[in-house]
């Protein structure tokens, strides 16, 4: 039976406030355990909630972009749970008016087409602890420092039908938020978490099948898997005649696999109620556009300028705008080094290896982008070869010196490009070459002659102690071989 | 309008009460009780009368983003039942 996927996605994204959303308590990631977690925090008796004027803007902004309708009055619901990390014993959350309505956001997909998946409504709520499940005598610890970070969920239609989709929608979300500067886009760190629910209907069905939830996915890969993994642990029993139970589920993508989360479903009876400490929220036209006015040059549009400002093809493009750092750091390298497509291979080939290898991000780069500009210059002026590149450009990695000329001076990796010098080196060679020569000038093959041109390469490099412009070598030797 | 002793039952679960069988009896009535006051209010025709997030006429205050709290760890676990490098230990809770 063919079956089609129906994929919705749920995404908490922490705010890049200073504070919590309803107390003055530091948001800074990495303090000592419980010290942001002040009385309002711990839910003790006499506090009172005041919100943080900063979410709103942010979960504005982030309306903005996604062509959302603003919720000109927004309030506060109590959704009630029993569990250690959330000390008030419920999320103040907002469930019947949310600060974002209806939005959408477009996505493109790999085979060129773009999709636009619909956005049902976003809306703001605190975050709550950790509890660490390390051993401390038979006790579970329970950290409170996260406990009322902002956070905004953002909850889709269910508008996407493959595991691409979902992840190409998830990457744009996190590419505009970064862009938005509305959250620091760290998934390592908890900052974007996806929760995913599926189901599959027959091919061509109208009704929708029971669907599940899969909570707490923090890497666009573990996303994938996760996906593919339930699809085709619901197609296994429908095709076995058997029916998909409502729950939530938990996915581990180290041993791809995933377990039904019961004890959530059973306390599933959250018991929403209205806030009593917190009045209605009032957003009005000057904040609005006050918001509006702060929004920054979204992934889109800059996807758009870079294709036209730097003549980048879309792949290039698509992939240097995407992230708001990587985009920032391309411009900085241009300003330093003038040719847009070198600068773009460089950044998508060796300098993104390196900090995948190492697990950076692009703010934890050893490297500025003014130093791979003052490269970049150096390639395009001939100065050094692409293998002589790749040694400055581990020298400035490791820090043994942040100068591109002190390096290239200090290796010895200056190329040679005075022509005179070159031919010499090359009329050497080929003297010293004949049996060669004539073999290469008696081929008629075009392909087998570039070929053979590499065999005299490898001399004419040792001459020059591998300083010899590679390209002018080349230039040189079909000349004189041609006769 | 009556509360049945599943729903008691159920709602204490979810409030982490313990409540035993002769507790749920007396509940019963009480709570229908309490219920049955609250209900007289449904005789009031609310058609068209909007729904109330807040009793008070005013709108929400927000706080400009500025930490103004200090850490004042030591003094907040001075009443907590049990601490260790800084974290608040509780039963055991791992799903």
């Amino acid at each position: 039976m063919q079956w089609d996927i129906v994929i919705g996605l749920e995404i908490h994204v922490q705010l890049a406030t200073k504070t919590k959303i309803f107390s003055g308590s530091s948001t800074a990631f990495g303090a000592e355990p419980n010290t942001q977690a002040n009385a309002v925090d711990l839910a003790m008796p006499g506090t009172l909630p005041v919100p943080n004027e900063q979410a709103f803007r942010y979960a504005v902004m982030f309306g903005l972009a996604t062509n959302a309708e603003i919720g000109r009055r927004s309030m506060f619901e109590r959704k009630n749970y029993f569990y250690p990390d959330l000390p008030k014993g419920y999320q103040t959350t907002q469930l019947a008016q949310p600060i974002v309505g209806p939005g959408h956001v477009d996505i493109d997909l790999a085979d060129g087409s773009t999709k636009r998946v619909r956005i049902h409504h976003a809306h703001l709520e605190e975050d709550a602890g950790k509890s660490l499940h390390e051993d401390y005598h038979g006790m579970s610890g329970i950290d409170l420092n996260r406990a009322g970070t902002p956070l905004i969920e953002v909850v889709t239609e269910p508008d996407m039908n493959t595991a691409e989709e979902a992840v190409a929608f998830a990457k744009k979300l996190h590419s505009l938020v970064t862009s938005l500067g509305i959250c620091d886009g760290d998934m390592s760190q908890g900052s974007m978490r996806f929760d995913v629910n599926i189901s599959l209907k027959p091919k061509g069905s109208e009704t929708l099948g029971t669907r599940t939830e899969t909570k707490n996915l923090n890497s666009f890969r573990f996303m994938e898997q996760a996906i593919a993994h339930e699809v085709e642990r619901q197609m296994d029993i429908l095709e076995d005649g058997g029916t998909i139970t409502q729950e939530t589920r938990l996915y581990n993508g180290d041993r791809d696999e995933s377990r039904s989360m019961r004890s959530k479903e059973e306390a599933n009876d959250y018991r929403y109620f209205p806030c009593p400490d917190l009045l209605p929220v009032e957003i009005d036209d000057a904040f609005i556009e006050d918001a509006r006015a702060r929004l920054p040059e979204l992934p889109d549009a800059r996807k758009a300028r870079f294709k036209e400002q730097y003549g980048l093809n879309d792949y290039d493009a698509g992939v240097l705008s995407g992230d708001a750092r990587l985009a920032a750091f391309f411009e900085e390298t241009l300003e330093h080094g003038k040719d847009a497509k070198l600068a773009a291979n460089w950044i998508q080939g060796e300098f993104s290896a390196r900090l995948n290898a190492e697990e950076k991000s692009v703010a934890e780069s050893p490297i500025s982008g003014a130093q791979l500009g003052a490269l970049v210059t150096r390639i395009a002026d001939n100065t050094v070869s692409s293998a002589g590149a790749k040694k400055v450009f581990e020298a400035l990695w490791s820090g043994e010196n942040d100068n591109v000329d002190a390096i290239i001076d200090a290796k010895g990796l200056k190329q040679v490009s005075d022509t005179g010098a070159l031919e010499s080196m090359v009329d050497e060679v080929l003297a010293g070459m004949p049996d060669q020569v004539a073999q290469y000038q008696s081929e008629d093959d075009p392909k087998k002659r570039k070929k053979m041109l590499g065999g005299f390469m490898g001399p004419l490099m040792k001459a020059s102690k591998g300083q010899g412009n590679p390209k002018l070598f080349n230039e040189i030797l079909v000349r004189k071989l041609a006769g | 309008m009556s509360i049945s002793r599943a729903d008691i039952e159920k709602v204490a679960v979810l409030a982490r009460i313990k409540v035993d069988g002769e507790q749920v009896s007396a509940l019963e009535k009480d709570l229908g009780n309490i219920l049955d006051l609250v209900d007289q209010l449904s005789a009031a025709d609310t058609d068209s009368v909007e729904p109330m997030a807040h009793p008070l006429d005013a709108v929400q205050r927000l706080r400009p983003d500025v930490v103004t709290e200090t850490n004042q760890r030591e003094a907040f676990q001075s009443i907590a039942p049990a601490t260790e490098d800084g974290l608040y230990l509780v039963p055991k809770v791992i799903e």
